[in-house]
């Protein structure tokens, strides 16, 4: 600690009001830099024909006219249903697995809540590695191999369309059930026991009482969850990519944001990628809209 | 009603068991496949059955010396950016956090709110703009490209900001009354109390950038840059199948994680269900 000189410096050291200033300067920098600026970049770019990286020239909405195709729609349709897909299995899953985590009724909690928890440390190229095999095109993949043994045909799961969403969402919800159902677990242990005994006492029975204190007390996790599923589901990329790493044939795992990336780094139409980019941002912004309206004060402060 | 109940508890047994199956499942399909030889990979396709003869574990050392320690590189590559990703982003974050929650200020709620606003938009809109800023920066295909954008992150901030806002204040009079300066007090004072967040935000941040992929896809060009998840993609291809590599590289990539969290499960629980994460 140096001596309490009133040197400039150590005034400003000192600085009660100075201070916090200082502190945030790194989010406002960060801010500025890597994220003010890039939106306005990315509205900028989509008015423009990007001919190289610095260079471009307005065309107005030229890059929002060549949204009208078809690949473009049936990356919105895919983005679409897989992230329903994924919301009805989150809206289920990781609730129903927690109350019976916080029931009485099972034997070797600790090890299940770990074990369902694990996938959500690996990170979806690994865990895409082994799905592409489980999920192989040949009759000697592993799910193939099964049905061929059963006397059925051997699918061909990523010329599909419905098979490639399904194993885009089977990946993901395999990853991300465990750490869902952990926020659902975290929520139900804050409810009071009380309000359940009062309940017994009443007459109400498990399912009532299920129906009745369990979901609206968790009610706010669960908008939580799906959010979060809703927004997980609109930015998904990784899940697609690790099946159809080079081409998306007949538009297969070519999400919202798979077509930025095609668009940017594989046509170098860096226009048109900006232009999906507001789309997402747009449709993004509806999304948690609804959520700050529909749910009023909530947010994780809630948690 | 006794009767009953049993069946049920035996039933939601079950029920468990058949989910722990199928959420382990493929990691030990991810094993047992990376101890194989390649051709009975091909002959007999994946399976969990394994022999004396099949067995490989040479594997191991194929990975290593796979394009003169190529993987070694990549491995190398993911460990020392989440180490500087996660050192850098606890020290901004945790400033950052502290700013916003332990002091009045003009403009504070402004701050917290854009914070909140860059929580919940995903990065991958601005990831153009992005792109072309670090090519503009000279930093493409560098370190820095990569941790630059987002070693400042809001949801660790939002995590310092809330631990901050939940600690009594007497102890920022008390430290200014013994002569602290402004920063001698966050470190001296503010850190040691926060000791618990700053484990959570350690998972949360290194969890985050190991399994991070298209950030790292879109700014790492040459392939000795390549981090352990755009390396292991890079192998996939349907003409050159390298399978060994890619499930021996899976599993040395999974195995550190795997060992930390089970010796530190509550530690990881707590980090990785603290903001949503999603690699």
């Amino acid at each position: 600690m140096k001596t309490k000189k009133r040197s400039s410096f150590s005034r400003l050291a000192y600085s009660k009001k100075l201070a916090p200033y200082l502190f945030i300067l790194p989010f406002v920098i960060a801010f500025c830099v890597f994220f003010a600026y890039p939106i306005m970049e990315t509205f900028s770019m989509s008015f423009q024909k990007v001919i190289n990286l610095n260079t471009g020239r307005f065309v107005g909405f030229k890059n929002y006219a060549r949204l009208d195709n078809a690949h473009f729609f049936n990356a919105l349709k895919t983005s679409t249903i897989y992230t329903l897909c994924m919301v009805c299995i989150m809206l289920i899953m990781p609730i129903t697995l927690a109350v019976f985590l916080n029931s009485k009724m099972l034997k070797l909690k600790n090890f299940f809540r770990s074990v369902i928890f694990i996938p959500a440390l690996v990170s979806t190229i690994s865990a895409g590695i082994a799905f592409r095999l489980i999920f192989g095109d040949t009759d000697i993949g592993f799910v193939n191999s099964i049905i061929v043994k059963l006397g059925g045909e051997p699918i061909q799961w990523k010329m599909g369309y419905a098979t490639g969403i399904f194993i885009m969402v089977i990946l993901a919800s395999w990853r991300e059930m465990g750490i869902n159902m952990i926020y659902c677990l975290s929520a139900l242990q804050t409810i009071s026991a009380e309000l359940y005994e009062s309940a017994e006492m009443d007459g109400a029975n498990k399912f009532q009482q299920f129906v009745f204190i369990t979901i609206p007390q968790v009610k706010p996790i669960i908008i939580y969850v799906l959010t979060l599923t809703i927004i997980n589901g609109y930015r998904m990329f990784t899940e697609g990519y690790v099946y159809w790493n080079e081409t998306n044939p007949g538009d297969n795992g070519l999400t919202i944001v798979r077509y930025i990336y095609n668009q940017a780094f594989q046509k170098n139409d860096m226009g048109l990628g900006s232009a999906i980019g507001v789309v997402l941002l747009l449709i993004i912004l509806v999304i948690n809209l609804i959520q700050l309206k529909g749910f009023g004060m909530f947010d994780k402060e809630d948690r | 009603m006794k009767r009953k109940n049993r069946i049920l508890t035996v039933l939601v047994f079950l029920l468990f068991v058949c989910i722990a199956v199928y959420e382990l499942f493929p990691l030990i399909f991810l094993f047992v496949g990376s101890i194989k030889d390649q051709t009975e990979l091909f002959t007999n396709g994946m399976s969990l059955t394994i022999t004396k003869e099949t067995l490989r574990l040479q594997n191991y050392l194929d990975l290593f010396m796979y394009n003169s320690g190529m993987y070694v590189k990549w491995f190398m590559n993911s460990f020392l950016l989440t180490v500087i990703y996660t050192v850098g982003g606890l020290v901004l974050s945790s400033l950052v956090g502290y700013g916003i929650g332990g002091y009045q200020f003009k403009g504070k709620n402004v701050v917290f709110v854009l914070v909140l606003i860059v929580m919940m938009i995903p990065l991958e809109i601005i990831v153009l703009p992005l792109y072309k800023l670090i090519t503009n920066m000279g930093i493409i295909d560098t370190y820095a490209g990569v941790i630059l954008p987002f070693v400042v992150n809001c949801t660790a901030i939002f995590f310092f900001r809330q631990f901050v806002d939940g600690l009594p204040k007497e102890f920022q009079e008390a430290g200014r009354m013994d002569g602290c300066t402004e920063l001698g007090l966050f470190v001296k004072i503010v850190v040691p109390l926060m000791k618990p967040a700053f484990g959570a935000m350690c998972i949360l941040l290194a969890m985050y950038e190991w399994n991070s992929f298209m950030w790292p896809l879109i700014v790492m060009r040459s392939n000795e840059h390549f981090t352990l998840t755009v390396g292991i993609a890079s192998l996939i291809n349907p003409y050159t199948a390298n399978y060994t590599i890619m499930l021996t590289g899976s599993v040395v990539a999974i195995l550190p994680i795997l060992v930390l969290f089970l010796c530190n499960q509550q530690f990881f629980i707590a980090g990785l269900t603290s903001g949503g994460v999603k690699g």
